[in-house]
């Protein structure tokens, strides 16, 4: 097993949706490659195609044009080896809401190939490991969101597979949940080394839990990079608050001075975006001070990936997520369960 | 590709077979899929047996406030009635079970299914073959009830019956899925198509009066209808009497129902 070969290969990936005459790209032209073992995620507002594309990934919806390989397996022509090579925890709840967990468990073992005894085994220690054993022969609508979620995981997580897709994982749940979920994902990563791609639209969870961030708006990859790297092309954002105007017009003036400093004054504040900004900081209060300037307030900010968002979009992703694009992914995804 | 399905994978690998060994192969793999899925879908009727009760308010009103109007006039109004109630029954079970499906596509893990390894066609068969369970536990209940009264059992003629429903249940099993694969999470829209094809169904079978007196148009319609074939053959064999020309038209009616249905229903999931 070569641990750097590709385990998804997207070309030209694309999909069309018609919806009152109107095409719709949802996804258009994406070329993607995923290596075996990373942990990545797909991040973009609402509607920007996320969803399109994981279900292309997974055989639930066939591409316009284009195509893609998943464990080596075409999604068009080897539907079947491709479901049995991944794992899918989709928006909804795997696990049937008038089943118990650990049967839906079982019989979706059984669907995967696995014997009856080794079916039942695997159920069992997927209950222990996601800690569900004391809801495991309760009805699955009985339980807590989070509790259906880390079943729903376990369902995805049956057979072992090589490819783990989660898409949003996290919606809906509270924040303690989502940063238990997030802790479960990260540890499995760590266990397994299995590739497990997630779309999400929560900036700070792609931060936390992917190595790699692929951003995705109106169908097209605009970055693929790793969050820091992604961050630290901006740099951190210092704020500066004075008594007076005349000490932010001193403090701007010397802040434009350091290299690739980006310095904006408002009345008695002044923001500058400076790579490495929080070491550049000390200096520069210092130097204000000095010249009888001192501010009476500082903040430095790092960057965040809505930092990121914005340089590449001209929009903040809570606006973005917000915006009549959403609109578009409900279609998408009715339309996406009908075809 | 067998060395990245062997990565640590149980996924099913796939080799070049003689293609009847294949064709073996895949059968087999579908009655495997098939008995998952049916037995998935028993369990909540094990966990909770009285929810085929749901399907039978409306016949066992009818059994109770209906059947006491009817005349004497040909024996036992009841030994004409039940068999009626009966497919009665099934048409209204096996009618609702699309709404099941409908849950688990609103829920997600229909959509969980699909990618599955599952046959598409194992999706249907399951679920439709799973419907002659709670079939056979309401005619049993109707009748315990009717036994009592004036309707006399005959045990062989009944499973006979019973056998022919249960194709009739498989059809419009199907169909109900169908319909519930088509509606796509509408409810109305399912609920609606339910209800406007349910009850032409049951009057022009002459599940609750005899067609015998009706007009020519009426009479001409409910030829059509295999529902019509299905229940005279079962008020036959409930009754012990055993009418080679009408029992082998109520097994027709029953198959053509099952066929289409699967028919239907199989296309219907594949489209999924």
């Amino acid at each position: 097993m070569n641990t750097t070969d590709p385990v998804i290969v997207t070309e030209a990936l694309t999909r069309t949706f018609t919806s009152r005459k109107q095409t719709v790209e949802a996804v258009r032209g994406l070329d993607l490659e995923i290596r075996r073992g990373e942990l990545v995620a797909l991040l973009g507002p609402n509607g920007a195609g996320k969803s399109t594309t994981l279900r292309m990934l997974t055989t639930l919806l066939a591409p316009t044009s284009g195509g893609a390989r998943v464990a080596g397996f075409d999604v068009v022509d080897a539907q079947a080896a491709v479901r049995g090579a991944i794992g899918y925890v989709g928006q909804g709840n795997g696990a049937g809401h008038q089943q118990h967990g650990r049967d839906e468990l079982v019989s979706q073992g059984r669907a995967h190939g696995l014997s009856r005894r080794d079916a039942r085994a695997r159920a069992d220690e997927l209950i222990a490991d996601l800690g569900l054993a004391s809801v495991s022969d309760r009805k699955v609508a009985t339980l807590s969101g989070g509790q259906r979620r880390r079943l729903d995981i376990a369902m995805g997580l049956v057979h072992r597979p090589e490819v783990l897709f989660l898409d949003e994982p996290s919606t809906g749940l509270d924040p303690q949940n989502r940063a238990n979920l997030q802790a479960q994902v990260e540890r499995l990563h760590a266990e397994t080394g299995n590739t497990i791609v997630l779309t999400t639209h929560y900036l700070e969870e792609a931060d936390a839990l992917a190595e790699r961030v692929v951003v995705i708006d109106h169908g097209r990859v605009i970055a693929d990079d790793s969050a820091y790297r992604l961050k630290s092309g901006l740099g951190d954002r210092i704020t500066l608050a004075f008594a007076d105007v005349s000490g932010a017009e001193v403090a701007a003036t010397r802040a434009a001075r350091l290299p690739g400093a980006d310095v904006t004054r408002d009345g008695s504040r002044v923001v500058a975006r400076i790579a490495h900004g929080n070491e550049l900081v000390g200096a520069l209060v210092h130097d204000l001070h000095g010249a009888g300037h001192a501010p009476v307030g500082i903040e430095v900010a790092r960057p965040t990936l809505d930092d990121v968002f914005l340089e590449l979009t001209g929009r903040s992703l809570r606006e973005a997520n917000e915006s009549p694009t959403a609109q578009d992914e409900n279609d998408d995804s009715r339309e996406g369960a009908a075809a | 590709m067998s060395t990245i399905v062997s990565a640590g994978s149980t996924a099913r690998t796939e080799r070049p077979a003689p293609p009847s060994t294949a064709r073996r192969a895949a059968l087999g793999r579908i009655a495997a899929d098939t008995i998952n899925v049916m037995s998935r879908e028993l369990r909540p009727v094990w966990h909770e047996p009285a929810s085929v009760l749901f399907a039978m308010v409306q016949p066992l009103v009818f059994l109770g406030l209906f059947a006491p109007l009817l005349p004497d006039s040909h024996g036992s109004a009841l030994q004409w009635f039940v068999p009626g109630i009966v497919a009665m029954t099934c048409l209204m079970g096996a009618s609702f079970t699309g709404a099941g499906l409908m849950d688990e596509m609103v829920t997600g893990s229909h959509e969980r299914m699909l990618v599955s390894p599952l046959s598409r066609s194992s999706l249907l068969l399951g679920r439709a073959f799973k419907e002659t369970v709670p079939m056979l536990m309401q005619t049993a209940i109707i009748l315990a009830v009717a036994t009592p009264f004036s309707f006399d059992l005959h045990p062989v003629g009944v499973l006979v019956g019973v056998a022919m429903l249960a194709l009739f249940s498989i059809g419009v099993a199907s169909m109900s899925y169908a319909l519930g694969l088509a509606s796509d999470g509408q409810p109305w829209l399912f609920w609606t198509v339910q209800q406007t094809v349910i009850f032409p169904l049951l009057l022009l079978a002459g599940v609750l009066l005899p067609l015998d007196g009706g007009p020519g148009w009426l009479r001409w319609l409910s030829d059509l209808n295999p529902l019509k074939y299905v229940v005279q053959a079962v008020r036959e064999l409930f009754a012990g009497s055993w009418h080679a020309d009408v029992i082998a038209q109520g097994f027709a009616g029953g198959l053509v129902i099952a066929a289409l249905g699967l028919w239907i229903g199989v296309r219907g999931m594949q489209r999924s």
